[in-house]
């Protein structure tokens, strides 16, 4: 799929990720939006996963560490033909499987995620597992920034490095901001490429929300042999509707009718912008 | 009775024979395989062991991330640290994520006696039959210990078995049929029923053998699985027996005596009944040994506990 394409499913993903939020009536939606980029470009561009392999032992494989922002991958996942898209809408009801955080009862979905601190360790495990079994396999996660004070992600990391693991790719959502506030003010993570090195990663940056430079950094990837892949992608909280961007009040706020409104209005234009690009 | 090994011995001996045999048997270690007798593990067969350090959390999600990839996985830690510290590693990665993975609690109870509470493990029944989707084994000799691993391996849900380091009496015939939630009656009797888990099963028996000197007759059930609970066995020990005690290595508080009383009285049943355990106070310091005699998880102190709740029955 060419960059302009996933630009357009960007924004696609970003409205129902919005009308899904909105119906349901609880959500994270600003999380959602910081990584809804790079989850685009990980299963349309990146990843071997798809309803039809999902059973195959070679598939990759992605946990959704930063398990709140579910909305965005419930909503990559119905695009990608795990189930009807007005499934999407069943999201917090009654006996509904599409609950708050990811769980394995939705079909595409390898983990059940919503205590921070706890995918990257899966993640370690299914990565030795490919190793030991000389799989081809690669396995995903991402991470949010404020769950990284939570220390198992540090254990994790730990192991890692220590079982060479180059078929591990982490993903650094860094949107700077956590339900508080800014991540720095609320325990500080800075330096955090120091930290990741000294936890033996190889650690690239990478814009996250710009589809071209996710492209290029995956297409990177083992950036070392016998190293642990470490992207932090730099992202914004609510990314592609003004009003949300960079706002620690939308971590879980849901938009009311006028703001849901112009949140639509501003991404109708970003996507007229996108095919009016040459 | 015939002494054994610990039960931690053989199930690092059966736990070896297996993997020998099947590659995808692994074992994750906490800097604990000392402490697990899997040192010879360990050297037979490097790359079927996975050592994480001391890192419980780290321990129990590595372990659901290898069982996702199809691998056997036995997850082993004190557990004391097992099953606090990783607690919500089990509920979440394992339990609800449906990873079966084999949680391997060592130097279980007070096993570990004079290292002092923090390295006793007296909540983890009640904190893991809180927990959907995980069942719970503590082998009460050699044999109950081997059929459980041998079980395990390809037990279809997540396990945790739970294994104490002294050596454990002989406690069945060699033909006796192992089933993971399934009691195993090891002293037939009318009078007064010891339900008994884990280590504590011992002293159970040979406080049977005091009772029936005195013609008191006493029942003695190894209840090896804590869940799936055998109902069955329970409700058939009330009915036929007029007092029951219960016998565990545990918290007097949501463990194994907890059990049967909610089942009891859900089944409309009341007969002089005990929970002998650790009470909920500050645990005396001392051996195993000793702090089981202080609570009364001795021969003479479950004898007493069988006349006391008899004489109560009399009286009613």
């Amino acid at each position: 799929m060419d960059i302009r394409a996933l630009k357009l499913k960007s924004v696609e993903y970003r409205k129902t990720i919005l009308d899904i939020i909105k119906h349901g009536g609880a959500g994270h939606t600003a999380g959602s939006l910081s990584c809804t980029d790079i989850l685009n470009v990980l299963y349309n561009h990146v990843m071997n996963i798809s309803p039809q392999n999902f059973t195959d032992p070679n598939r990759d494989r992605y946990i959704q560490s930063k398990g709140h922002s579910v909305e965005a991958l419930y909503t990559v996942l119905a695009d990608k033909g795990f189930y009807p898209r007005e499934e999407l809408y069943t999201l917090n009801r009654y006996k509904s499987h599409f609950i708050g955080h990811p769980t394995r009862k939705v079909p595409g979905i390898e983990q059940n995620t919503g205590a921070l601190g706890h995918g990257l360790s899966m993640a370690v495990g299914t990565a030795i597992a490919g190793k030991k079994d000389g799989r081809s396999y690669r396995v995903f996660t991402l991470l949010g920034d404020g769950e990284l004070a939570e220390g198992s992600s540090w254990e994790a990391s730990m192991t890692a490095s220590h079982y060479k693991l180059d078929n591990l790719v982490v993903i650094i959502d860094r949107n700077t901001l956590q339900i508080t506030g800014r991540t720095e003010e609320v325990n500080s993570l800075e330096p955090l490429e120091d930290k990741f090195e000294a936890f033996g990663y190889e650690v690239r940056h990478v814009d996250g929300n710009d589809i071209a430079a996710l492209v290029e950094i995956f297409g990177q990837v083992p950036f070392a042999k016998g190293k642990p892949n470490l992207i932090i992608a730099h992202t914004v909280k609510g990314k592609g509707v003004s009003f949300m961007e960079d706002a620690v009040k939308w971590h879980h706020k849901v938009p009311n009718d006028a703001e849901y409104q112009q949140a639509i209005q501003e991404l109708n234009l970003s996507a007229e912008q996108v095919k009016a690009a040459v | 009775m015939e002494l054994g090994q610990s039960n931690q011995d053989v199930f690092a001996e059966t736990l070896l024979e297996l993997a020998m045999q099947d590659h995808n048997i692994l074992v994750v270690t906490s800097d604990s395989r000392g402490s697990a007798k899997l040192v010879p593990f360990g050297q037979t067969l490097p790359d079927q062991i996975i050592e994480v350090g001391i890192a419980e959390q780290n321990l129990v999600g590595v372990s659901a991330g290898l069982a996702s990839a199809g691998k056997k996985v036995f997850a082993v830690s004190p557990a004391c640290f097992l099953t606090t510290r990783a607690l919500e590693q089990i509920k979440n990665d394992v339990a609800y994520s449906d990873n079966p993975v084999k949680i391997v609690g060592i130097s279980a109870g007070v096993s570990y006696g004079a290292l002092g509470s923090t390295h006793h493990s007296l909540h983890d029944y009640a904190a893991l039959r809180t927990i959907n989707n995980i069942d719970i084994v503590a082998p009460a000799d050699n044999f109950e210990t081997r059929e459980a691993v041998q079980a395990a391996i390809n037990h279809p849900r997540p396990i945790y078995l739970r294994f104490g380091k002294k050596p454990m009496y002989h406690l069945h015939p060699l033909d006796t049929k192992f089933e993971i939630g399934r009691a195993l009656t090891i002293h037939e009797g009318h009078d007064v029923t010891m339900i008994a888990t884990g280590e504590p099963v011992t002293r159970a028996l040979l406080a049977a053998q005091i009772l029936e000197k005195e013609d008191i007759s006493c029942r003695v059930i190894s209840m090896h699985t804590l869940k799936p609970f055998d109902t069955e066995t329970l409700l058939k020990a009330a009915r036929e027996t007029r007092a029951i005690i219960t016998v565990e290595e545990h918290s007097v508080c949501g463990g194994l005596g907890e059990t049967c009383a909610s089942l009891l009285l859900r089944h409309r049943f009341c007969l002089p009944f005990q929970i002998v355990g650790i009470p909920d106070e500050y645990t005396v310091t001392g051996s195993q040994s000793e702090i089981f005699d202080h609570y009364g998880i001795s021969a003479e102190g479950l004898a007493q506990t069988a006349r006391q709740l008899l004489q109560m029955e009399r009286q009613a």
